[in-house]
């Protein structure tokens, strides 16, 4: 660093003469901001004319773990890519599973399943505003967006006991009920929520000092979103209407009411705003989604197939009669730690927070699987570093990798 | 995507050819090519509108002496086809796999091909930067992903005597 002339180090930063006034500049892996990724970007001047995104930090090749698991270990392990986006991570897995297994959950379940889902993907955009918000040097916002995730992450415990890992859809349905006044607590988190997008809005996506740095950066185009193959929020906000919820419907999403939300700017800002617009569809889908488990009755949160191999005390306990460390908490079914699944191929999606997340499993009929094959949103979304970035100042890089609400253990799986 | 799947299939037939079967899985329909038409087959796919690529699998078949590389490619901009997912699947010799890159074809295929490259060691012919995406190069050369590679797991227990220990001490 310090023999080539000219060359400053800056904290985080690498920085190398290739050649006069150009510039290699490594950024990351512990960068406070990147996050456990490097970017290696060449400069000319202080415009960026190549850009490498170096990933794999906290790669754990799960792909080859999953195939030393029996199935249902498997829940647990794939939620470790982003444990804040949990359900809609393992959502596809299990889906792929009960594809091969032919079983198809109860309605209750697939209603269960949505409204987690929605919880986590308000957790997770509000997350992913937060570290935004660092990134630009708006510390309010991180502050803001940390505090209202924490209620939607206690919305996650109430719902499934854990904050985070909660490994919640099982094959054939989920882990566990609902409690008694859980529709009061989602209530009262929607609408405070709403409320706050509003001020979110006041303070940091009409702020003139972040419109400034956000408006005409990275500006991704409809054709370029599709080719690079962009996915999630990212893709909606250059103008492609495409979301797996509304592509090919699963759980309860055929049955909820709600819009997909589309910007046709494409810019840095244009994918804050849409962020904002789908929080605001989760909030209204989380209230349906409780709407309808109050109003019917509680039976099915898990396949018939599964639920007629449980020992009697489990169905005391679901019925309310036997209280055993709270209410409808039954413990995991026996089936489930010897289940072989048949053979066959089967291919899953889902819309996660961060963009589609797809699983291919393959089985040859023994306790474990032979293949699972898993690409997550932000893999996807790795490949406009590459392509969007240069040409842009090096001072627009945190500008446009927080607009893409990055996170690298989701991507490095 | 039972019933409403023949229409696609019909589609996606007089789209390719004859010659080319098309097999219904679960949640996706899978095209078995030979990898000398791989590329021809994937100009059609991207005409008829397929226009990303979702994911690149390979699967080890050892008993077989096959790798199988699988090209899951759907359309974002065309709603009809957004309901599918098609494979389009090649199978290539496990001692010297070598498949033809689709980047040209498909630039979202790109990262995907590096990490099939650095897991199971396949080679994709024309690909322009085919080199360890998330590996080490040391760790990329052992082909991770394929069968004949185990994974140890660790001992519950230290395996290290006292002078070994005190011997690889860093501090004094």
């Amino acid at each position: 660093m310090a023999e080539a002339s000219g060359a400053v180090a800056l904290p985080g930063m690498e920085v190398r003469q290739l050649e006069r006034n150009l510039y290699e500049v490594y950024i990351g892996p512990a960068h406070p901001g990147s996050g456990h990724m490097r970017i290696i970007v060449r400069v000319e001047g202080d415009v960026m004319v190549e850009v490498d995104p170096d990933i794999g930090f906290v790669h754990r090749t799960m792909e080859k773990l999953s195939e030393g698991r029996d199935w249902m270990k498997n829940i647990p392990l794939f939620e470790r890519m982003a444990i804040l986006d949990a359900c809609n991570v393992t959502l596809p897995y299990v889906e792929a599973v009960e594809k091969l297994l032919d079983v198809d959950p109860p309605e209750r379940a697939k209603y269960l399943r949505t409204l987690l889902c929605e919880i986590n993907r308000v957790a997770s955009h509000l997350y992913g505003f937060g570290i935004f918000g660092v990134f630009l040097g708006h510390s309010t916002l991180y502050m803001w967006a940390f505090g209202d995730r924490e209620i939607f992450v206690e919305l996650a415990e109430k719902l499934t006991g854990a904050r985070l890992t909660h490994s919640y859809p099982m094959f054939g349905g989920v882990r566990r009920d609902m409690p008694d006044d859980f529709g009061k607590h989602v209530r009262k988190a929607t609408a405070y929520m709403r409320r706050r997008l509003d001020e979110y809005a006041k303070i940091f996506l009409n702020n003139p000092n972040i419109r400034s740095r956000l408006e005409g950066v990275g500006v991704i185009p409809k054709g370029r979103a599709v080719e690079m193959g962009l996915a999630g929020p990212n893709v909606r906000a250059s103008g492609v209407k495409y979301d797996v919820r509304l592509a090919e419907p699963y759980e309860a999403y055929d049955r909820v009411d709600f819009e997909i939300p589309v910007y046709e700017e494409g810019d840095s800002l244009a994918r804050a705003w849409q962020r904002v617009d789908e929080m605001r569809q989760s909030l209204s889908i989380m209230e349906q989604a409780v709407d309808w488990l109050e109003k019917h009755p509680r039976e099915g949160f898990i396949h018939e197939k599964f639920w007629k191999t449980a020992p009697p005390i489990y169905k005391q306990v679901y019925a309310g009669a036997v209280p055993y460390a709270g209410k409808y908490r039954v413990k995991m079914i026996p089936l489930y730690a010897s289940l072989r699944v048949p053979a066959g191929r089967s291919f899953a999606r889902v819309e996660s927070g961060r963009g589609e997340i797809t699983y291919y499993v393959e089985s040859d009929g023994k306790d474990t699987p032979y293949r699972v094959r898993v690409v997550s949103g932000s893999f996807r979304n790795v490949i406009a570093f590459k392509y969007a970035m240069p040409g842009h100042r090096l001072a627009d890089l945190p500008a446009i990798y927080g607009s893409f609400d990055y996170f690298p253990p989701e991507w490095d799986r | 995507m039972s019933t409403s799947a023949q229409g696609i299939v019909d589609r996606l037939k007089s789209a390719l050819g004859e010659g080319i079967s098309v097999e219904q899985l679960k949640g996706y329909l899978e095209l078995q090519v030979d990898p000398g038409r791989l590329v021809d087959v994937a100009r059609r796919l991207k005409e008829s509108g397929f226009d990303h690529v979702k994911s690149v699998t390979a699967v080890d078949y050892p008993a077989k002496k096959q790798i199988k590389v699988i090209y899951h490619v759907s359309s974002m901009l065309d709603e009809e086809l957004a309901r599918y997912v098609v494979g389009l699947a090649t199978s290539v010799d496990r001692d010297d796999p070598v498949v033809p890159s689709l980047v040209g074809v498909w630039l979202s295929a790109e990262f995907h091909e590096r990490e099939v490259y650095e897991y199971f060691g396949v080679r994709f012919d024309g690909h322009p930067d085919l080199r360890p995406l998330l590996l080490t190069p040391d760790l990329a050369a052992q082909k991770i992903l394929r069968k004949d590679f185990k994974v140890v797991e660790e001992d519950d227990y230290l395996k290290l005597t006292f002078e070994e220990y005190t011997s690889t001490k860093r501090w004094v």
